[in-house]
């Protein structure tokens, strides 16, 4: 874990650093520069931190579902702790994701918040995890807390397809890869960037994935130990 | 007894007790009649175009299903018999003998609603019948499958009420807008085959919901 905890310092610092460093030419020469995107501009740098904070929020909600299935198979509380970890850090995700998306939709679409199809799966996203907390606080017991928000979890996963690949075909949409984007599924999905800015990019990937798994690694311990805490006191 | 036997066996109980008193039904007929009038004040100045009256359509339905479909586990808890129930029934027969119950509960309250707006709304002539049928079907059952399992769920926990619409309404977005887009398209008269995208959304939302369900609800009945 040391590993993990010190290269995804590393790497988010530079990510940080050229995201917003590296300036933005017509004509870019060699790897101290960005081409301009049209339409887009100087915008175009929200690209490194929106689009690897919205893919962590999936991962982290496909690892708290895992780690849920885990639990009903095996009733064993420590995969619960994981489950939970991995809800919470996905909400914060979410939240990251959420807010930067507005930012950039305002300033590039107008408005904060145009329901198209993404903007509407994220807040659907949003709701199903403070569903899955309000559930928890709702349930005293721990076994059957565990249990219920467990399924509860993989129940909203099936929906999760539907969002991710059948709304966007169906509904026009401003991001790019909606229903009749002239320019194919976007240059995320087809890599359509230039070299520099693509290797920025997929650290940026890396990176924040590395951050989700040493947050998710401290949040499992901390929670072992209130675990085993509350555990002493009730005996 | 088979399992088709005893799931019967499930849906006729809750229908029988459910007749005794009719209190969910009553319920829920009182619920149509009174968000159906709201909307007549809020639109009783305006023209409603297809989208609107389509939209006010899907709210109805979907309020509907929020406030009543809780019942069919809601009601065994209160009354102390989900033990007596886990004895007699293996899992999945209970499952399917609820959810069964649900859709028909959801489609009889759909077809109350649907008469209702052809009466009071005279825009809403449907041009399309047949659109217009396995439209509302589809999303009502689709509705019914994603309402039983978070029924039960909600069942063991303290604020039930609140709760259950939290939690369903994430579940709910996919059929309520595929659901709104097709009725549309019946309103203003589209064939089959312009709609038949829609459909194929809807019947792989139910299948995938009662599939998931299934395999799922052990978990969640037994202690």
């Amino acid at each position: 874990m040391k590993f993990v905890k010190y290269s995804s310092i590393v790497l988010v610092t530079f990510v940080i650093i050229a995201g917003i460093a590296i300036p933005t030419v017509r004509a870019p020469q060699g790897l101290f520069e960005f081409p301009t995107i049209p339409g887009l501009g100087q915008k175009s740098r929200n690209i490194f931190f929106h689009v690897p904070v919205a893919w962590t929020t999936v991962v982290a909600f496909l690892v708290s579902m895992y780690y849920g299935f885990r639990y009903v198979r095996t009733k064993n509380m420590e995969y619960d702790i994981k489950s939970v970890s991995s809800a919470g850090l996905g909400f914060l995700f979410c939240f990251l994701a959420t807010v930067t998306g507005a930012i950039w939709a305002k300033f590039n679409w107008g408005d904060y918040w145009n329901w198209d199809p993404r903007e509407t799966s994220i807040f659907i996203l949003l709701l199903i995890y403070g569903a899955y907390f309000a559930l928890r606080s709702a349930l005293e017991n721990e076994e059957v807390r565990a249990r219920l928000s467990a399924v509860y979890s993989m129940v909203a996963g099936l929906t999760v397809p539907f969002f991710i690949f059948v709304m966007p075909r169906m509904m026009a949409g401003l991001h790019p890869g909606a229903k009749g984007d002239v320019e194919g599924k976007g240059p995320v999905l087809e890599l359509k960037m230039s070299s520099n800015m693509l290797v920025v990019f997929l650290v940026a990937l890396v990176a924040f994935n590395l951050l989700y798994v040493w947050l998710l690694d401290l949040r499992v311990r901390a929670g072992k130990l209130e675990y085993e805490q509350s555990r002493e006191q009730s005996r | 007894m088979s399992a088709f036997g005893s799931t019967y066996a499930v849906v006729a109980k809750d229908i029988r007790s459910e007749w005794r008193t009719r209190y969910a039904v009553n319920s829920l007929l009182m619920f149509v009649v009174t968000a159906v009038s709201i909307i007549l004040f809020a639109l009783r100045s305006v023209d409603p175009n297809p989208e609107l009256l389509s939209g006010m359509l899907w709210v109805v339905i979907f309020f509907t299903a929020m406030s009543g479909m809780s019942r069919v586990f809601v009601s065994e808890e209160e009354r102390g018999t989900t033990l007596t129930l886990q004895l007699v029934a293996t899992p999945t027969v209970i499952y399917f003998g609820k959810l069964l119950f649900n859709s028909v509960l959801i489609l009889f309250l759909s077809f109350i609603i649907t008469a209702m707006y052809m009466i009071f709304f005279s825009g809403f002539t449907i041009q399309s019948p047949g659109v217009y049928v396995i439209s509302v079907v589809l999303g009502s059952l689709g509705f019914a499958s994603a309402s039983t399992i978070i029924a039960a769920i909600i069942a063991k926990t303290r604020s039930r009420g609140t709760l259950y619409a939290v939690l369903l309404f994430p579940l709910l977005i996919i059929p309520l807008m595929v659901g709104m887009s097709s009725t549309i398209k019946a309103l203003e008269g589209s064939t089959l085959s312009e709609a038949l995208s829609d459909f194929q959304v809807l019947a792989s939302y139910l299948m995938v919901m009662v599939a998931g369900s299934y395999l799922l609800f052990d978990y969640v009945w037994k202690e």
